[in-house]
C-alpha cells in the first residue's frame, strides 16, 4: 500500500467539507444524486476484477456484477441529475 | 504507461473536485454535474486504455446492461418518485463497492494485512449502503410502513451483530498477518460472516427509522456509498477512487449535519432514537377550536391579501399537488398578491425534496425561501398556506418547552395574520406530537385532498 494514499484521504476529506459547507437548499437533491453518481467511480475497481481473466469464473462473475450496478449508479445519477437541474428556473424567462 | 494512467486519473480528480464545486452554487450547477462527468469519463477510458492485461468482454458486457437500466430508469422516474430513486442508485454504489472488496478478496492468493484490513471495511460499508438503501427505497416507495420498525433490546442486538463482523474481519487481517497462517475453512467462514453482517447490518440500521427522518438516512446513506468506495481505492491503491470517494464521503455528512440542525436533533438521536415511535403524548394539552373553512371562503380571504406565503410538506408531495399550488399561485400573482414559498430543509422525505417539486411545476426558484429569511417577515403576510407540512410549523418547537419538538427551527407561520391549514383530517404529524397551530385563533383548516382543495381555489379565481 502506497503510504501517500492515505495523506490523498484526509485532504480529500478536508476538501469535501469545505466544498459542500454552504449550498442553498434548492440545490441539496442535484447535490446528492451528483455527488452519488461520483460514488460511481468504484467502477474502476470494478472493470479491473471483471477483465483481468486470471482471477477465475468466480472474479469475473463479482466484476460483471459490480460493473452493472455501478454504471446503473454512475450513468443513473448523472441523467437523474441533469434532468433535475434543468427544471431549475429563473424568474426571468417568464 | 502506468504513471500516464496515473496523470489521467488525477485530471480525473480535478474534475470531480471542480464539478462539485459548481454544484453547490445555482448558477454554475448544471456545468458543474457535466464537468464530474467528463471526469467520469476520463477515470472510465484511462482504465480501459492504461490498465495492462484487461479483457474487454465482461466489461463491455456490464457497462451495456447497466447503461440502459441507469438511462431508462432517469428517464422515467417521477419527480415525486425522486427520493426513491436517489436511495436505489445510492444503493446500487454501494454494492458495487461490496462487489469489487469481494472480487478482489477472491482474486488474490496472498493478501497483504492492509488490504485485508480495507477489504473488510469496504465489504461492511458497501453492504450496509445497499441493503440500508434497499429498506429506505422500499419504505419511501410505500411498499413498506413507513412508520419506525422497533423492538426492545434492538440496539444490543444490532451492537451484537457489529461486533460479530468485526471480529470475524479481524481473523482475516490476523490471517493477512500470519500470511495466510490460519486454516482456510476458517478463513472462508470468515469472510462469509464479514458479507452477511454488512447484509443484515444496512436492514437492521434503517428499520427503527421514520419517514420524516428519511432526508437524513438518505444523505447518509449517500456518504456510506462514497466511504466504500474510498475504501475500494484503498483495496486497489487506487487515487481517483479515494479522492472521489472521500469527497462524496465527506459531503454527505456535511448534508446529513445540515439535516440534523434543521431538526435540532442529533445524529445519534436519529439513528437510534426512533422519534416517532416513542413519543407519548405527555406535553401540555393543546386548548382552543378547529375553525374549518371551505375553499370557497378561502377565496375571498385570499382575493383580498397582497402578500402569501405557501408552505409546502410532504403531503404536497404525496397528492401530487405542485402543479394546483403554481395555478393558484399564478392566479394570485394575477390578483395582485406576492407569492413566496417558504421552504424548511427538512420538508418532505429527501434533502431539497419541495425544491424539486416545485421546479417542476415551473416555479422560479427566487420565490423560493428559507425559514430565516421569511420569519423576520410574518408579521406583514396576510395569508400563510400550509400545504401537507406539519411539525415544521408547530408553534409547540417556540412554546412549550415540554414538547418533543422543542427548540427545532420551524417556520413560523402563526405570526401570519391568517393561516391556512390544508389537511386531511387533525391526525398529528410524523412526530406524533399535536399542532397547536391548527387551534390558533388565526387558523382555518381546509380539510380534503389538497389537490382537490387547490383546484377548487383556483376555480374560484377563474369564476371571477
Amino acid at each position: 500500500m502506497n503510504p501517500l494514499l492515505l495523506f490523498v484521504f484526509v485532504l480529500a476529506i478536508y476538501l469535501g467539507v469545505y466544498l459542500i459547507n454552504k449550498v442553498p437548499s434548492q440545490l441539496h437533491t442535484p447535490l446528492m444524486s451528483g455527488s452519488n453518481a461520483i460514488s460511481g467511480i468504484t467502477i474502476v475497481g470494478a472493470m479491473i476484477a471483471a477483465g483481468h481473466a486470471d482471477g477465475g469464473p468466480i472474479v469475473t462473475v463479482l466484476g460483471t456484477l459490480a460493473v452493472v450496478a455501478a454504471t446503473i449508479n454512475v450513468v443513473g445519477g448523472y441523467l437523474v441529475t441533469e434532468r433535475m437541474l434543468g427544471m431549475f428556473k429563473t424568474g426571468k424567462g417568464n | 504507461m502506468e504513471s500516464l494512467q496515473t496523470f489521467a486519473y488525477i485530471g480525473a480528480s480535478v474534475l470531480f473536485i471542480i464539478g462539485l464545486q459548481m454544484l453547490g452554487r445555482a448558477e454554475t450547477a448544471k456545468r458543474g454535474n457535466r464537468v464530474s462527468a467528463l471526469g467520469m469519463l476520463v477515470a472510465l477510458v484511462a482504465t480501459l486504455y492504461f490498465e495492462a492485461g484487461l479483457d474487454f468482454t465482461w466489461i463491455l458486457v456490464g457497462l451495456v446492461v447497466g447503461a440502459a437500466i441507469g438511462a431508462v430508469a432517469a428517464r422515467r422516474v417521477q419527480m415525486t418518485g425522486m427520493p426513491e430513486m436517489v436511495a436505489l442508485l445510492n444503493g446500487s454504489g454501494g454494492l458495487a463497492s461490496l462487489l469489487v472488496g469481494w472480487a478482489e478478496y477472491a482474486r488474490a492468493d496472498r493478501i497483504a494485512p492492509f488490504p485485508a484490513f480495507a477489504i473488510v471495511l469496504t465489504v461492511l460499508i458497501g453492504g450496509l449502503a445497499a441493503t440500508g438503501s434497499i429498506v429506505a427505497f422500499l419504505k419511501l416507495s410505500g411498499r413498506m410502513d413507513g412508520k419506525p420498525i422497533q423492538f426492545a433490546g434492538q440496539k444490543t442486538v444490532n451492537g451484537a451483530i457489529l461486533a460479530i463482523g468485526l471480529l470475524a474481519g479481524a481473523v482475516l487481517v490476523v490471517d493477512a498477518i500470519l500470511a495466510a497462517g490460519l486454516p482456510g475453512g476458517v478463513v472462508i467462514v470468515a469472510f462469509a460472516v464479514v458479507l452477511a453482517v454488512a447484509l443484515v447490518l444496512g436492514v437492521m440500521a434503517v428499520l427503527p427509522i421514520g419517514g420524516a427522518d428519511m432526508p437524513i438516512v438518505v444523505s447518509l446513506l449517500n456518504s456510506y456509498s462514497g466511504i466504500a468506495a474510498a475504501a475500494a481505492g484503498f483495496v486497489i491503491d487506487n487515487n481517483v477512487l479515494v479522492v472521489a470517494g472521500s469527497l462524496v464521503g465527506a459531503s454527505g455528512l456535511i448534508l446529513t449535519n445540515i439535516m440534523c440542525k434543521a431538526m435540532n436533533r442529533s445524529l445519534a438521536n436519529v439513528l437510534f432514537g426512533g422519534f416517532g415511535a416513542t413519543v407519548t403524548a405527555g406535553s401540555a394539552a393543546v386548548q382552543g377550536e378547529v375553525k374549518p373553512l371551505t375553499p370557497d371562503d378561502a377565496y375571498y380571504i385570499l382575493e383580498a391579501a397582497s402578500s402569501v406565503v405557501v408552505v409546502p410538506g410532504y403531503g404536497m408531495a404525496v397528492a401530487q399537488a405542485q402543479h394546483a399550488v403554481k395555478e393558484l399561485a399564478d392566479q394570485l400573482t394575477k390578483a395582485g398578491a406576492e407569492v413566496r414559498y417558504a421552504i424548511h430543509p427538512v420538508a418532505g422525505r429527501m434533502p431539497g425534496h419541495m425544491n424539486v417539486l416545485l421546479a417542476e411545476a415551473n416555479v422560479p426558484y427566487e420565490q423560493l425561501v428559507e425559514p430565516d429569511d421569511v420569519n423576520p417577515t410574518m408579521e406583514m403576510v396576510d395569508v400563510a398556506i400550509v400545504i401537507g407540512a406539519n411539525d415544521v410549523v408547530n408553534p409547540a418547537a417556540k412554546e412549550d418547552e415540554s414538547s418533543p419538538l422543542y427548540g427545532m427551527p420551524i417556520i413560523e407561520v402563526d405570526r401570519a395574520r391568517t393561516c391556512f391549514v390544508l389537511k386531511r383530517s387533525m391526525n398529528p404529524g410524523f412526530s406524533g406530537v399535536d399542532n397547536s397551530l391548527f387551534l390558533k385563533d388565526n387558523t382555518r383548516m381546509i380539510f380534503g385532498d389538497a389537490k382537490a382543495t387547490l383546484t377548487a381555489m383556483v376555480a374560484a379565481f377563474k369564476e371571477v
